[in-house]
């Protein structure tokens, strides 16, 4: 257990450092204004505060993600061997994604998903940023205001039919007997029922509609609080409408649509619903795997190496992207 | 103005089509719930029907689902928004050289895939509860561990509604409650606490409904358990059921309701606040004349 007990001690660590700084920092600056934390908030509510945030961010938050870490460096044992002799730190469940267990080759398939995955949760990010732009600026600039509120509680309506419905309410549309089908046989357009689901236009369309909203919000959020005068200040100099939006409302908005973006990618690439459901029966999303290695193959240890491969891959792609249009990770998540 | 009424056609035409495969599906599914055929289909109508309603009354794992989904969402929200509410009172109080680290753990779950946050809280837990015998028989339960994975999101949701409120909130009417004699406890109960209610009401409402829906964190904590979604999600994958669209039907009516009276509720507020300012302007017009 020792390598997992380690997990125990990064926090204590963390928190220890910083308890020391911040106690030598107010020593040293005698301010007699400056208020105890417990003087501030009461015993009772002051405990109580710290009790709920550490019971939070430790066992809630921080140390599963870190156990998850250090089980994916581990083997996969049956339970009665974890933590005897044979459980030992090793990197064979992140050999295991790059090169197929047997053979020694190239793990395409495994790698080929990842890249899938990524592909087009980023396909769909586009997408739903093309969708949801006009809206969001015709409802935060030139809507009335009644009318923006119908609008946008339109909007939070379908949001709270569950993802499984959403994802079921395309499957009727999109099927061989579907009404899509019905309606372009009874048209003409082809005389055979055009295999949606295979094709992965159900995967396309299930993830662009599941996560609309997602894209909305942020959206609208940023490019309302734009002031009106600095549109009109652009269209009295001459500014045709495309160069408004591209020197002025997009410039302005870019917090808002990184953080939008953002959500939309990192839902998508981790979505499970939407690909179960809607995606074609050769196409392998990449926590289809994951989700196979729990409940088939019982490897929990790959499954956590892969869940970390996943994050890994997405947050080193989101800080990329941040980085290249020049938005910080902290105007993103507000 | 040609160009113009041209441009306004235009934008009405694009709503039209994004309210159309926003609503579209879903008014198609809902269609489906009241024809007769056993294949959920919308077009021909074969015939008017309650009977899926009935079908949905009458099956069990659906019922039991609905039970541990309840139990799960007040759980969950009777744990987030303590969490989220003491998590936004430290934000502003903690040492400020920590507070990135502070803000980065607690908005983190919000960036995770749920699948992720699913199985760290597996593992993990299965773990620590399987120190004793005794935690391993009581705690090591589908309810619990969802519990706990969908709390650590959702306490993070709970954290930024409370945050947004704070922001607003007047210092110097609690350095008036000081002043005037009030230890900080009481102005934490009399005077902070009443001015986030609207913030607590709607931290709960938004908690509740996010538990009640999620599928990613739930499907792998829920162990041998089972919530009204991942049942959902068993019967989507072994086929189609007009069953799931009277479901459906049920949810789009409650939520449309929910918005309906949410809209009456902001239109009488605003009546009443458009009301006090026409009053307010009048008196003091009265007052300059005088």
């Amino acid at each position: 257990m020792s390598s997992r007990a380690f997990v125990f001690i990064i926090p204590i660590i963390v928190i220890a450092i910083f308890w020391a700084m911040a106690k030598f920092e107010y020593r040293n600056n005698n301010d007699p204004t400056r208020k105890g934390y417990f003087e501030r908030n009461g015993k009772v509510l002051g405990i109580a505060f710290i009790a709920l945030v550490a019971f939070w961010t430790l066992f809630l938050v921080g140390l599963p993600y870190l156990y998850m870490v250090v089980e994916s460096f581990h083997p996969q044992l049956p339970p009665i061997k974890r933590g005897g002799p044979d459980d030992i730190l090793t990197i064979a469940q992140y050999q295991s994604f790059l090169l197929s267990k047997h053979t020694d080759s190239i793990n395409w398939l495994h790698i080929s998903s990842l890249g899938f995955t990524i592909f087009v949760s980023i396909v769909v990010t586009a997408l739903n940023f093309c969708i949801c732009y006009p809206l969001a600026y015709y409802m935060a600039q030139t809507g009335a205001t009644q009318k923006v509120r119908l609008l946008m509680l339109c909007l939070i309506v379908p949001y709270w039919v569950n993802e499984i419905l959403r994802a079921f309410s395309l499957r009727l549309l999109l099927a061989s007997k579907g009404l899509i089908n019905q309606i372009l046989m009874w048209v003409g357009f082809t005389d055979v029922p055009i295999d949606f689901l295979g094709n992965n236009t159900g995967l396309y369309v299930g993830l662009s509609y599941a996560y609309l909203l997602v894209m909305m919000f942020p959206l609208y959020n940023a490019i309302e609080s734009l002031d009106k005068n600095q549109i009109e200040a652009a269209r009295d100099l001459g500014a045709p409408w495309w160069r408004i939006h591209k020197d002025v409302v997009i410039p302005y908005a870019k917090p808002g649509i990184a953080s939008g973006c953002t959500m939309v990618f990192m839902l998508s690439a981790g979505s499970l619903a939407a690909p179960q459901f809607l995606g074609g029966p050769r196409m392998l999303w990449f926590t289809a795997i994951i989700y196979d290695f729990f409940f088939q193959n019982f490897n929990w240890a790959r499954g956590a190496a892969y869940s970390f491969i996943l994050l890994a891959v997405c947050i080193a792609l989101v800080m990329l992207l941040l980085r290249l249009f020049k938005v910080s990770l902290g105007e993103t998540i507000r | 103005m040609n160009s113009k009424s041209v441009m306004r056609g235009m934008i009405g035409f694009y709503i039209f089509l994004f309210f159309f495969y926003l609503f579209g599906p879903l008014i198609v599914m809902s269609i489906t719930a009241f024809n007769t055929p056993s294949y959920p289909q919308a077009y021909p109508f074969e015939g008017f029907t309650l009977d899926w309603f009935v079908k949905l009354w009458n099956h069990r794992a659906m019922m039991d689902g609905l039970k541990n989904s309840v139990i799960i969402g007040l759980g969950v929200v009777s744990l987030a928004v303590p969490i989220g509410l003491s998590a936004a009172i430290i934000m502003n109080q903690i040492y400020h050289r920590a507070r990135g680290l502070y803000y980065l753990v607690t908005i983190s779950p919000l960036l995770t895939p749920g699948v992720i946050i699913g199985i760290s809280t597996v593992i993990f837990w299965k773990d620590m509860l399987g120190l004793t015998d005794f935690t391993k028989a009581t705690f090591y339960k589908g309810i619990i561990l969802t519990i706990f994975g969908q709390a650590s999101f959702i306490s993070a949701y709970c954290l930024l509604i409370f945050m947004a409120r704070l922001t607003r909130f007047d210092r110097s009417q609690e350095e008036a409650a000081l002043d005037l004699g009030a230890s900080y406890p009481q102005v934490f109960w009399h005077i902070l606490l009443p001015f986030l209610k609207p913030a607590v009401v709607s931290a709960i409402v938004i908690g509740f409904l996010s538990s009640f829906e999620n599928y990613n964190t739930t499907t792998f904590a829920i162990l041998a358990d089972k919530t009204l979604v991942t049942v959902l999600a068993g019967e989507v994958r072994q086929g189609t059921n007009p069953a799931l669209s009277a479901l459906a039907v049920i949810i789009i009516g409650i939520s449309l309701g929910g918005a309906i009276i949410y809209e009456i509720l902001k239109r009488r507020e605003q009546q009443k606040a458009d009301l006090a300012q026409r009053e307010a302007v009048l008196a003091e017009r009265q007052e300059a004349v005088a």
